[in-house]
């Protein structure tokens, strides 16, 4: 994926002989962004509507399309539960949206294995959305019609900000594949 | 992007038991997912252990985030000053000139205040907080309305005390970690607080509607009283909440009762206090007001 990165940030990505990424970096780093998304309402924003897009599971979206087969298909389990104990949903909603979300986009990469970023965004987008409104349910809001009017700026917002997540996953991407390693 | 190459395992039985093994676990997952939500639905108090368990790890550095965060809505509020600078200068000279006037007649009603509650004995409504601490987090995500508070049954915070902020009230503590709690919102859907109109006691209900409104439905039925820009305290009926800390104010009149905006925006507030539980068989309640239905509805 291009992106506006300094250059010597793209030297620094460059394969040399005699280094090899980490690998310990390169396994760790997409869970430690998830789970940094994850954290998002530990952040000092005190909102009294649903503002935030949900920025771990965007994480994982982009993460799944960006590199597939790099989270196992079992990832929304551990993942979700990390989400779950600081989101403020019922715990479980986590859980079992992001296994499903995880276990639908395998599928969707065997099904569809050539997309292009635009075809991934609308499959992002109807997937967070459906999340969102699902994950709304989850809390108790089907007694409130106006609650889904609520949510649209955070929908609007969610959807939006998937190109930027994206990028900076991307941008970890680089980093984590860095050749800091000496062999031999 | 192209086919990534581990799809198939080949021939190799350990790669494609390893494979199958995912995808069972995987489902499995999302079995556990629904399992839960089951249990949690039903029982909402069922893993609190754990979610303050998750607080109490990230409180020291949500708190020092917190202490920015002040300092981040100066600059906004720098910017946009340059804009509106003349107009807020002569606005609030004018504003200063009444205050001042305003001042000293509240000085004389305090100062009379204080001489009649001394006639009676009375003491001061308001009790001492608990605990003073900022609100560190909120689940701003979520449609649920939770705001993670940086001091916890350490510093003697207990579950279902009332949260205010100078500006009127927060919500109160629904889970209580180490060094963090939990709090439940008044605009959480499932935050009910017991009211009544400042002006003339009129019963009523704040519901939260999860999308920084109130939801006033009142406890009489029948002609609709209410009025935009009618505020509202606690009633205190029901115990919990402290009686005459400021909810909110009538946005919008609906056909059973009101929309209001909750008067203490929790995210503007630096510190809230947390007060001790209301208990209304104390001695207070017999100099309150004339008791109101909503003591028989509960």
């Amino acid at each position: 994926m291009p992106g506006p990165f300094a250059e010597p940030l793209l030297d620094l990505t460059r394969p040399r002989i005699n280094r090899a990424p980490s690998s310990v970096l390169a396994l760790a780093l997409p869970w430690v962004l998830v789970m940094l998304g994850s954290l998002s309402p530990t952040w000092p924003i005190i909102a009294s509507a649903p503002v935030l897009p949900p920025l771990g599971f965007l994480f994982l979206l982009a993460w799944l399309h960006l590199r597939p087969g790099l989270f196992p298909v079992w990832a929304g389990l551990p993942l979700g539960l990390f989400d779950d104990l600081f989101s403020g949903q019922p715990m479980g909603s986590g859980v079992l949206l992001w296994s499903v979300a995880t276990i639908g986009m395998d599928y969707l990469e065997t099904r569809f294995p050539w997309r292009g970023f635009i075809t991934n965004w609308l499959v992002a987008s109807a997937v967070i959305v459906g999340y969102l409104v699902i994950a709304a349910q989850f809390a108790g809001a089907a007694s409130n019609g106006m609650l889904l009017i609520a949510m649209a700026p955070q929908l609007a917002m969610a959807v939006l900000a998937y190109p930027i997540a994206a990028q900076l996953v991307g941008l970890v991407d680089r980093l984590r594949l860095i050749p800091v390693r000496e062999v031999g | 992007m192209a086919p990534s190459a581990n799809r198939r395992p080949g021939s190799s039985r350990r790669a494609q038991y390893s494979t199958f093994a995912s995808y069972v676990i995987a489902f499995a997952g999302a079995l556990l997912g629904a399992i839960l939500l089951v249990v949690s639905t039903g029982n909402a108090g069922a893993f609190a252990f754990w979610r303050s368990a998750a607080s109490d790890a990230t409180a020291p550095t949500a708190s020092a985030a917190a202490t920015g965060r002040s300092t981040g809505q100066d600059v906004w509020a720098t910017i946009a000053g340059y804009f509106t600078f003349g107009s807020h200068v002569a606005r609030t000279e004018r504003e200063l000139a009444l205050a001042r006037v305003k001042l000293a007649e509240a000085a004389a009603v305090a100062d009379e205040n204080r001489r009649l509650k001394a006639l009676l004995a009375l003491e001061q409504a308001e009790p001492r907080p608990v605990a003073t601490a900022r609100l560190i987090g909120s689940t701003s995500t979520s449609t649920r309305r939770f705001a993670t508070l940086g001091a916890g049954s350490g510093q003697g915070v207990q579950v279902g005390m009332p949260v205010r902020s100078p500006l009127g009230l927060v919500g109160r503590v629904l889970e209580t970690g180490q060094r963090s709690a939990r709090v439940l919102l008044i605009t959480d859907g499932e935050s009910v607080v017991p009211v009544k109109r400042a002006s003339d006691g009129v019963p009523a209900f704040a519901t939260g509607r999860g999308d920084g409104t109130l939801q006033i439905r009142l406890i009489t039925l029948g002609l609709n009283p209410l009025k935009p820009g009618d505020a509202f305290v606690t009633s205190g009926s029901g115990g919990l909440y402290w009686p005459g800390v400021a909810v909110g104010v009538v946005t919008r009149v609906t056909r059973d009762g009101a929309i209001a905006r909750p008067l203490s925006d929790p995210g503007m507030t630096e510190f809230v206090a947390v007060q001790p539980l209301w208990q209304e068989t104390e001695p207070q309640t017999a100099t309150d007001a004339p008791p109101s239905p909503a003591a028989a509805v509960n």
